[in-house]
């Protein structure tokens, strides 16, 4: 292993991070103040509790579930889409480096932004709600893996993606609606049985449940299944990336 | 035995576009190895099949004993690659740069050796400026330092001066000819005759994925050279005497100049006899000089052979 690559590379990628740190760190902090405002305060007040929690207590979770997807993937596609924009993937590709520890250097890179971000979301709800850890360890490690994997996702986007809107194209059209109805601000049992059953085949409601059960002791679907879950989805991840550095798709005629 | 042998070594693309036709070449250590070209001649092509830039389609190639394909690691530490667009982070600043080549060929952090290659290439001074406010030319040295960060032992220079002004393609040479020293290994890509014939040790010429040739400059340029003789005359003549049509000699600048072409391989050149001739026929010189054709004449006849 080419350890000092994966340093380097992380190293460069965390430096352009701090260069935007007030951006990266502003946005997140106020949209989910705004979230708060309306979902916590306006229409929370009229939702006495969920699972016998208070309605803004029990977004907290999902809030940072939404911030932590959106950011791992826009981090991580960006961090590679940008040197294929600027055509300086030919030092990646020319260099004694192997495709685990290109992956290892932007992902960890993109991670690593998106969990302290989650972070700063989660001290930001503390302000506003009397938020419980019920699990602190395994809500560390629910969040860890969701910016992981979704850091991997997001690296295959940035691979893929031909030009800016095409990068823009994915985490618009199916990773929100995903979110949104993944139940980041509702319980799946308050939806229409039918509409339960259509939940199940969404991945993202396994992240949320299995996160919130972390916080709140309640989970929509069983934790081990959640788990499962996104380790199959971390597993597909990986593939797709080692079939990518095999094949050299889109990177290396 | 050489530093980087290529065997047999071939890019045919998905579309079935032959970039590169098998192609065979030994570059020795230490020499400077201009591949010269026109544009779409396969030249990048295979700088880019020895770096890891493109997967070969055939053949192999070693560099420094090391296979660039299943050795990879070992080969590639060995490289350095300069390319021919300017494809720089625009918002890193240029010392972050050159730090971040070293640690991605796995070296550890050297500040004496980063600062001393800054120095090198008038880079120093803007250490912590961004990229993106750098004119031009000093885009391109900032790829040179990157590419010089990890101490390779082949360089390849992809167009080093395509674009670029005079003043800085004379640094570009005063720079290779110190790397020369150093013993490092040159490859660039040129179609700049000039270039070739100023640096490089060997040419090598590709033309539509083929290496027509690859021989020693100066033995290039004798056998492919043929010379002209200028004879300038006292007196302006108005046509060229009956006695020396055999020579088939060109008459310009108003008369006062006549045009002999030989050729330094064959059996006789006629020079001796000309003048004998000139004399007979009662022409008075003021000056004989010859001259010796360009590699660029050299070149345009050898791809216009190929392309015939």
């Amino acid at each position: 292993m080419n350890w000092q690559a994966v340093w380097s590379i992380y190293v460069f990628e965390m430096t352009r991070f701090f260069r935007t740190f007030v951006q990266s760190l502003i946005s997140p902090v106020i949209s989910t103040s705004l979230y708060f405002v309306v979902f916590g305060t306006a229409i929370g007040s009229r939702i006495q509790q969920v699972d016998g929690i208070s309605y803004a207590a029990f977004i907290v979770p999902g809030l940072i579930m939404l911030s932590v997807m959106t950011q791992s993937l826009s981090n991580a596609s960006f961090g590679i889409y940008f040197p294929k924009f600027m055509g300086t993937t030919y030092e990646l590709l020319s260099a004694p480096v192997n495709f685990v520890e290109i992956v290892l250097g932007y992902v960890g890179a993109a991670a690593t932004k998106a969990l302290f971000i989650g972070l700063v979301i989660l001290a930001t709800s503390a302000l506003f709600v009397d938020v419980q850890i019920a699990h602190p360890l395994a809500m560390l490690a629910f969040l860890v893996l969701t910016c992981l994997s979704f850091s991997l996702f997001g690296f295959i986007i940035g691979i893929w993606a031909g030009n800016f809107e095409q990068l823009q194209l994915i985490p618009l059209l199916v990773v929100t609606p995903l979110v949104f109805l993944g139940g980041a601000f509702y319980s799946i049992s308050m939806l229409p049985p039918i509409w339960q059953s259509i939940s199940f085949f969404n991945p993202v409601v396994y992240l949320i449940s299995g996160f919130r059960w972390s916080f709140y002791g309640a989970a929509d679907v069983p934790v081990g299944l959640s788990l499962f879950a996104i380790a199959c989805f971390t597993a597909i991840c990986l593939v797709i990336i080692g079939l990518i550095f095999k094949t050299g798709y889109k990177l290396k005629p | 035995m050489a530093i980087v042998e290529i065997r047999d070594l071939q890019k045919t693309y998905a579309g079935g576009f032959e970039a590169l036709k098998p192609l065979t070449l030994d570059i020795e250590e230490g020499e400077i190895l201009a591949l010269l070209g026109p544009n779409g001649a396969g030249k990048t092509t295979l700088i880019s099949a020895l770096c890891g830039l493109v997967s070969p389609t055939g053949g192999s190639a070693t560099i420094g004993g090391h296979d660039v394909v299943d050795d990879y690691r070992a080969a590639r530490r060995l490289i350095g690659l300069v390319p021919q667009e300017i494809a720089l982070d625009q918002f890193s600043k240029v010392i972050d740069a050159v730090r971040f080549t070293r640690g991605l060929f796995g070296l550890p952090r050297d500040e004496a050796r980063i600062e001393a290659i800054l120095k090198d290439l008038s880079l120093w001074d803007k250490r912590d400026a961004r990229i993106v406010t750098l004119s031009g030319g000093m885009k391109r040295r900032v790829l040179i330092a990157k590419a010089l960060s990890h101490e390779p032992r082949v360089l390849f220079l992809d167009e080093p001066t395509a674009g670029v002004d005079v003043e800085l393609r004379r640094d570009m040479w005063e720079i290779v000819a110190k790397l020369k020293e150093d013993g490092v290994t040159i490859i660039l890509t040129t179609h700049y005759i000039e270039e070739a014939e100023a640096i490089a040790d060997r040419v090598g010429v590709i033309d539509k994925g083929q290496l027509l040739l690859v021989e020693d400059k100066d033995a290039l340029m004798s056998r492919m050279g043929s010379k002209e003789l200028h004879i300038s005359l006292r007196t302006a003549i108005t046509e060229v005497p009956e006695v020396l049509a055999k020579y088939a000699l060109e008459l310009s600048d108003g008369g006062q100049l006549l045009v002999y072409s030989y050729d330094t391989q064959g059996e006789a050149t006629g020079i001796t006899a000309l003048l004998a001739d000139l004399a007979k026929a009662g022409l008075k010189m003021t000056d004989l000089q010859t001259k010796q054709s360009s590699l660029e004449e050299i070149f345009v006849s050898l791809v216009g052979e190929s392309a015939a």
